[in-house]
């Protein structure tokens, strides 16, 4: 499987710019579904048909990963930028980006004249190895991922866009592994998460789920003088309870516990105060859904070195696969 | 003269109170359209037939609100307490005239004048509400006679030519339904156009989410009217669009990634054309887009908007050059519109 994390987390796709994502994912998942699509927005769409005693479930992994976007090339041929999604000054000095067309950029800031603090994006800028905006590759408008190696160190597994391309691991998984429904399943390989969870919100208008579940990555307590937070890295898949965008069907909730219980999965509640997912877009498009998350603790979240552990997301996977093979009673 | 756009900048209609606009514009395309319509939010939906050569339904959506300002109390001596109606700058409020209400009374946003300023004054920024608007009525139950707590505010600018320039108030966003109007008035398209002259834009894109709900169409092309900011700067950090020099593109703001399919569409056609073009500065703002783009499992969506500076006060400028390049690149684009392009196989 790390075969795959590695060719899922290292692939280009910032948010709106998700093609190369499902050139990826496509082929993985096509002998296992019924049916495959994708909508407007560029989400990956794969149906498996339920025995028809079931619900309507829309499981959804965004492929896109925080990212950079050309805003303006000095004279002198370099880049300014403006971020896709959460990104941070504090994650960017010496960082490398890199753009659809391969060309890798350092990122640095103007002069620092006071080291206690961090400049904001735009005292930032990215060098391509242009000499003047006449021979500089790269145009206003063009959209930068950050480029970062895959490591395994034992179990712990570190990367860039770990957020969320670990999520569609558990998707891509889950589909394999599922050996029959009673749901008819949507797997929704989504884009735009980044910048406010937009490609589920459109995927779940359509479909119009009774029941939709995320699978994305969630912070951990477990670092040094890190904010109190009841989820740690290593123990287990984190039931959603809350976050700042959605409080998480009750129902939902109890039958993701009870199923975790059932099958011997060590699960953690997570209660995040920042943050959200595309189960908020799902939540409440169209009429409205159940709606809840299955999170993968990871530590790290929007740097560049992501951490996840192994076993985390073999038993994220194990959890998804009984939730939905057996009947969800809300 | 653009009698077009004097008419559309000199009439008022700030965000929620579109009437007057409305009227206008639907006396304007009655003529050039099949059908119109006005829905629940005060939307204008127009469909011009297209030749039947294509099954497309295409929503060209222009907003026809403008910011203002709301009255919020009368006081004792017959001031009149407002607040915005859309985004403002409060320093280009102070010492503008307004007209305020159904009747349009004239009103003055009242400024101390600089002879009774006190040291330290003369820096400070005054608040919105220590402001207020100025009648010149005696009392309460005077001003009271002529205006409602509710009633809206708009500036008063007339419109005026200066060579390539034109100087005028609510450019944002009465270029686009300039330009809407004009492609109404234009050929048929091998599909049906659907124009909405939308409300409450800038208030939170409110009208053309419920518009495009309404419509459902295939595609959509959002004409808008962004802010230049190309006045003089040493920094060569962060210019936005420029007046002159053509049509912006949208790419990025704060609420879309605009359908990379369309973008490039729309460069290409005006590559093709010889059209000027520029991209906007990727990042901050918004337009209609963002409220089309998630509906009904997407709707694939772009802008082309004409530069236009100190947008959201009482005078804008924007080029005519720019203007008419607008309406070119835009029937150009939805001339040139396949299914083809909006196509998802992978």
């Amino acid at each position: 499987m790390n075969e795959l994390i590695k060719k899922l987390v290292e692939a280009y796709g910032p948010s709106g710019f998700e093609d190369g994502m499902r050139d990826i994912i496509r082929p993985e998942i096509e002998a296992y579904a019924d049916e495959i699509r994708v909508d407007t927005m560029g989400n990956l769409i794969a149906f498996k048909k339920g025995n028809g005693e079931g619900l309507k479930v829309m499981i959804a992994a965004h492929m896109d990963e925080i990212g950079v976007m050309v805003s303006h090339i000095t004279k002198e041929g370099f880049l300014r930028f403006t971020n896709i999604g959460g990104v941070f000054g504090h994650t960017l000095l010496g960082s490398r980006v890199q753009f659809a067309d391969g060309t890798v950029g350092v990122v640095f800031s103007d002069r620092i004249e006071d080291r206690s603090k961090v400049h904001p994006l735009n005292k930032h800028f990215i060098d391509v190895g242009a000499t003047s905006k006449e021979d500089c590759p790269i145009k206003v408008g063009d959209a930068a991922g950050f480029h970062r190696e895959f490591v395994a160190r034992g179990d712990q597994l570190t990367s860039k866009a770990m957020d969320d391309r670990i999520g569609c691991i558990v998707g891509i998984e889950a589909l394999k592994r599922l050996e029959s429904s009673p749901h008819d399943i949507y797997f929704v390989f989504s884009v735009q998460e980044e910048v406010g969870t937009r490609g589920a919100e459109a995927a779940a208008n359509g479909i119009q789920p009774d029941v939709g579940i995320a699978l994305d990555v969630t912070l951990t307590g477990d670092t040094p003088e890190k904010r109190p937070l009841a989820v740690d890295l290593g123990k287990g898949p984190a039931i959603k309870v809350k976050d700042r965008g959605m409080i998480a069907h009750t129902g939902l909730v109890r039958i993701m516990k009870q199923r975790a219980e059932e099958a011997g999965i060590d699960y953690q509640l997570e209660v995040l105060e920042f943050g959200s997912t595309d189960a908020r877009s799902i939540q409440i498009a169209g009429p409205g859904s159940a709606a809840g998350c299955i999170s993968i603790p990871c530590r790290y979240v929007h740097s560049q070195s992501e951490t996840v552990d192994a076993n985390d997301v073999e038993e994220s996977i194990n959890l998804l696969v009984e939730i939905l093979s057996k009947p969800i009673e809300l | 003269m653009n009698e077009l756009l004097k008419q559309l900048t000199e009439a008022v209609g700030v965000s929620s109170a579109e009437k007057e606009v409305r009227l206008l514009i639907r006396d304007l395309i009655a003529d050039h359209v099949d059908e119109w319509h006005v829905d629940a939010m005060g939307n204008l939906i127009a469909v011009k037939r297209g030749t039947g050569a294509s099954d497309l339904r295409v929503l060209v959506d222009a907003h026809m609100d403008e910011v203002g300002l709301m009255v919020i109390d009368i006081d004792s001596s017959g001031m009149l307490k407002f607040d915005g109606v859309g985004g403002f700058d409060d320093r280009a409020l102070l010492g503008k005239v307004v007209q305020v209400g159904p009747k349009k009374i004239t009103g003055v946003i009242g400024a101390r004048p600089i002879h009774l300023l006190k040291a330290g004054q003369y820096t400070a920024v005054v608040k919105r509400d220590a402001m207020r608007i100025d009648i010149g009525a005696k009392n309460k139950e005077a001003a009271s006679s002529k205006i409602k707590v509710g009633d809206v505010a708009a500036f008063v600018t007339e419109y005026e030519e200066l060579g390539p320039t034109a100087i005028g108030k609510a450019f944002d966003n009465r270029a686009g339904c300039a330009a809407l109007i004009e492609l109404l008035r234009a050929e048929p398209y091998p599909f049906d156009l659907v124009a909405a002259f939308t409300v409450q834009e800038e208030v939170g894109l409110r009208g053309a989410e419920v518009a495009a709900y309404g419509v459902k169409p295939d595609a959509a092309l959002v004409l808008e009217c962004t802010p230049a900011f190309d006045l003089p700067n040493e920094d060569d950090v962060s210019p936005n669009v420029a007046l002159g020099h053509g049509p912006s593109i949208y790419v990025m703001d704060r609420g879309t990634i605009q359908d990379p399919r369309l973008v490039s569409h729309i460069s290409r056609t005006a590559a093709e054309n010889s059209i000027p073009f520029q991209i906007r500065q990727p990042g901050g703002g918004g337009t209609n887009t963002a409220a089309i783009q998630r509906l009904h499992g997407g709707i694939p969506a772009a802008t082309i908007a004409t530069p236009g500076r100190y947008a959201h006060t009482p005078a804008m400028m924007i080029n005519l050059d720019d203007y008419a390049n607008v309406v070119r690149l835009a029937e150009a684009t939805l001339r040139a519109l396949t299914p083809e392009i909006i196509k998802r196989n992978a």
